[in-house]
């Protein structure tokens, strides 16, 4: 294998990891700041016991989404520099911005809220925990901004065979990178709010906890509910300008050869790229055009009308689509399902006990979900970095693969290890519950 | 501003982020290299956590702003640096990411194997960082082998005589930088630990940092400009006396002073190298004609306009913000009381 291909693999992988820890980190955060607020309001100790118990679960992912993300911020110097020197000079910025905006808020106060347990007033940690939420979000921000310009790209101009910034105003108000942005971070809050449904189905069908679990419950099923209907509503307009913009990727989400009006939405094919057909198995007629265009019989382009070599891996994106909407659907009906029980109060009745034994496996769904969203929009981009302008096959580092292989298989090798520990820890963690002996220093503390 | 003062001033910023860097996390890479002598139970490594807990991290992302910085400012020297010396930075991203692990992880777990693997995690990941940027730092002051076709230089050749002395330079003073903030944060047994240690390391420090320079006059083109203004001279004159001054404090038991001296000598250190660099940001040891220097590697002038306002916005309110932590947090830790990371 050439540097090229190493390179693709190793960021490919990388950047999954990455986004492992990544979505429960911006979830879960959320969910922290609501409630150390609450226990601000309220003074109620069950939110101080909340809030250390989430908080710790927090606190051990949050490493991880760090640490990982050096690997990001490195590698595109390391592994793409060609396409960091056509680039630099826009995609530099927000980056440099999402460390002296976010990562500073984000890391700082992050210590002030782990080892003031026992020194700070609640007005404090709240805050603490509040500019953490803060700076973890918008980093995503900054980061989605830059990735949107490789979507979408705005606002340049070419000087000498390099892109240059003409108007930073239109890369900040990149459509691209808002609808990312909105579908993105929304998207993690789905994963955050069944992460906490999850532990906390663990121990209500263990009937430990109860009081401290329900009302986790409670918080959690009205964010998963808010997330998981808002995602795909974002999604469906991040479609139709996805049609717009980049239309070679629309057509590979649908695997649609032909253009033409009234396309229908597959749910069951085989996309056959060397004959640039499908095998269709059940197909929705005009589904296809009235997602992408709100047209039942609006015009959608098909793969055939763009040169092949400027095509992305139809499959695949077909697929990881397919994948993620599947997934999705699913998470609205367990999430209103979940109000429902709850609001009637069956939650905790044995004939819905499935439910809750449901809801643990599903904490790794929103992960597959939104890996295979950003397959979607990654894969889908290819064959270019930045869409119209630079191949991915231009933008890698002349470095010999000997290198790469080196890099990657550390990474792999260290990878690995880091998943199994956290992993390790966020189960043993998850299932120990809250810690009675912080509680009562909690209660001293707040009377 | 013309281009060429925008891009002056963002040559001095992007050393202002990297001594920043040095300086914020410098004990907690000599603590976290003295950790595994220095610790001898479950509550000695609580109170070296908490000493470092609060901070460390805030101080890593300096890191990744100089890292932002050159990548926004000067993206064909980010683009170069991390390419040319690719294994180098990924030496460093490793032990970046296992120093994080180490310390955070230590005490989730009190399986004997858990704790003890970590702690040595800790430890060498915390040498490695010092070392492998002592490395590179002191290529970038000797020149690389920059040719025509990219870099010609091998990776052992990165290694020579005078970058390991250059990463002594660093091990020596963060250590000694770890002492003294374990004297100005912590109390008990652990004081006198590390006091024996400074006792070599502060000394150790004045010999390195000497033969440092005398290399550096001998091989290096970095004094070339101190020769035609004798006056520059006093910088690298100040780094030496601030090494004295940290013997000096160590012995005087005076340690916020001491730890003050290893900031100086990271400031002054810094700056001879990068006045000497000056204007080469990736200078060619082979032909000036291929080193990258702050004019024909840095971005547009609206980036670097734009970027200069972020700057001068948000550094000062970062700064600001951490040094209210650094006061928050300003009771000492003690031995009896300390709960780490838990």
């Amino acid at each position: 294998m050439d540097a090229l291909l190493l390179s693709r693999l190793q960021f490919a992988i990388t950047v999954f990891y990455h986004f492992l820890f990544v979505p429960l980190t911006i979830g879960l955060v959320i969910f922290c700041a609501y409630v150390e607020i609450q226990h601000v309001r309220t003074k109620n100790p069950l939110y101080r016991q909340m809030a250390d118990f989430w908080g710790k679960l927090f606190s051990i992912n949050v490493v991880l989404g760090i640490v990982t993300g050096i690997t990001m911020e490195f590698q595109f110097g390391t592994n793409w520099s060609e396409y960091s020197k056509y680039m630099g000079d826009i995609f530099g910025s927000p980056l440099a911005i999402e460390a002296l905006v976010a990562f500073f808020l984000e890391s700082t106060f992050l210590g002030v809220w782990l080892f003031g347990r026992n020194k700070f007033s609640p007005k404090v940690r709240a805050t603490a925990m509040v500019l953490v939420a803060i700076g973890t979000n918008l980093s995503a921000l900054w980061i989605i901004t830059a990735n949107g310009f490789m979507q979408n790209p705005v606002g340049y101009e070419i000087v000498n065979g390099k892109l240059v910034m003409d108007d930073f105003f239109a890369l900040m108000t990149n459509g691209y990178a808002w609808r990312i942005f909105f579908h993105t971070v929304i998207g993690s809050y789905i994963f955050g709010a069944f992460f906490v449904l999850a532990v906390s189905a663990y121990h209500l069908l263990r009937k430990q906890y109860m009081e401290l679990f329900m009302k986790s419950f409670k918080i959690g099923i009205i964010f998963a509910v808010f997330a998981a209907t808002a995602t795909p509503i974002i999604g469906h307009f991040f479609g139709n300008y996805t049609a717009k913009q980049n239309p070679a990727k629309a057509a590979a989400m649908e695997a649609v050869w032909e253009t033409g009006e009234g396309i229908g939405m597959p749910l069951l094919i085989i996309p056959h790229e060397k004959e640039e057909k499908n095998t269709e198995i059940l197909v929705l007629p005009k589904v296809g055009s009235l997602l992408f265009t709100n047209d039942p019989n609006g015009k959608v382009i098909g793969l055939k009308d763009i040169p092949k070599e400027e095509r992305p891996p139809v499959a695949m994106v077909h697929f990881a689509f397919r994948t993620m909407v599947i997934l999705g659907t699913l998470f609205m009906a367990l999430a209103w399902l979940g109000a429902y029980l709850y609001k009637t109060g069956r939650l905790l009745q044995k004939k819905w006990s499935w439910y809750l034994k449901v809801l643990i496996p599903s904490v790794v769904l929103p992960v597959i979900c939104i890996n295979a969203g950003w397959i979607v929009t990654e894969v889908g981009r290819q064959p270019w970095t930045v869409v119209g302008l630079l191949k991915t096959a231009d933008s890698v580092s002349p470095i010999p693969a000997s290198q790469v292989w080196f890099s990657l298989g550390s990474l792999v090798v260290f990878y690995t290890v880091l998943l199994i520990m956290d992993t390790y820890l966020m189960v043993k963690f998850a299932k120990k519950g809250p810690e009675i002996h912080t509680t009562e220093e909690g209660v001293d503390h707040v009377a | 501003m013309s281009h060429s003062l925008l891009a002056n001033i963002w040559f001095v910023l992007w050393c202002v982020i990297w001594v920043a860097y040095f300086i914020f996390d410098s004990y907690t890479l000599g603590i976290g290299m003295m950790f595994p002598y220095i610790a001898k139970n479950r509550q000695d490594r609580n109170q070296l956590q908490e000493v470092v807990g609060p901070f460390w991290n805030g101080a890593e992302v300096w890191l990744i702003t100089a890292g932002g910085a050159t990548f926004a400012a000067f993206p064909a020297v980010y683009a170069d640096m991390f390419s040319f010396l690719y294994v180098p930075f990924y030496l460093a991203l490793f032990a970046l990411i296992f120093r994080a692990v180490g310390l955070e992880f230590m005490h989730k777990d009190d399986h004997p194997m858990w704790v003890k693997s970590l702690k040595w995690t800790f430890g060498v990941a915390s040498f490695f960082i010092p070392v492998v940027l002592g490395v590179l730092f002191a290529n970038l002051f000797y020149g690389l082998e920059i040719g025509k076709n990219g870099m010609e230089g091998s990776l052992l050749g990165l290694f020579k005589p005078y970058a390991i002395l250059g990463a002594t330079v660093f091990v020596l003073t963060f250590l000694n930088a770890g002492v003294a903030w374990i004297h100005v944060k912590a109390d008990g047994q652990l004081l006198e630990r590390a006091n024996k240690i400074a006792r070599v390391t502060a000394p150790s420090l004045v010999a390195a940092l000497a033969m440092f320079f005398v290399a550096t006059a001998n091989r290096t083109p970095i004094f070339d400009r101190f020769n035609e203004m004798p006056i520059l001279y006093i910088i690298p004159t100040i780094a030496l006396i601030s090494s004295m001054m940290v013997v000096l404090f160590v012995y005087k038991k005076k340690y916020l002073l001491a730890l003050a001296s290893t900031a100086d000598v990271i400031i002054f250190f810094f700056a001879t190298g990068f006045t000497g660099m000056y204007p080469n940001m990736l200078p060619s040891r082979l032909n000036d004609a291929f080193s990258l220097t702050l004019h024909n590697s840095a971005s547009s002038q609206k980036t670097l306009q734009i970027m200069f306002i972020v700057a001068c916005i948000f550094v000062p309110i970062v700064l600001a913000y951490q040094i209210w932590t650094h006061y928050l947090f300003r009771e000492r830790v003690t031995n009896k009381d300390a709960k780490g990371y838990h």
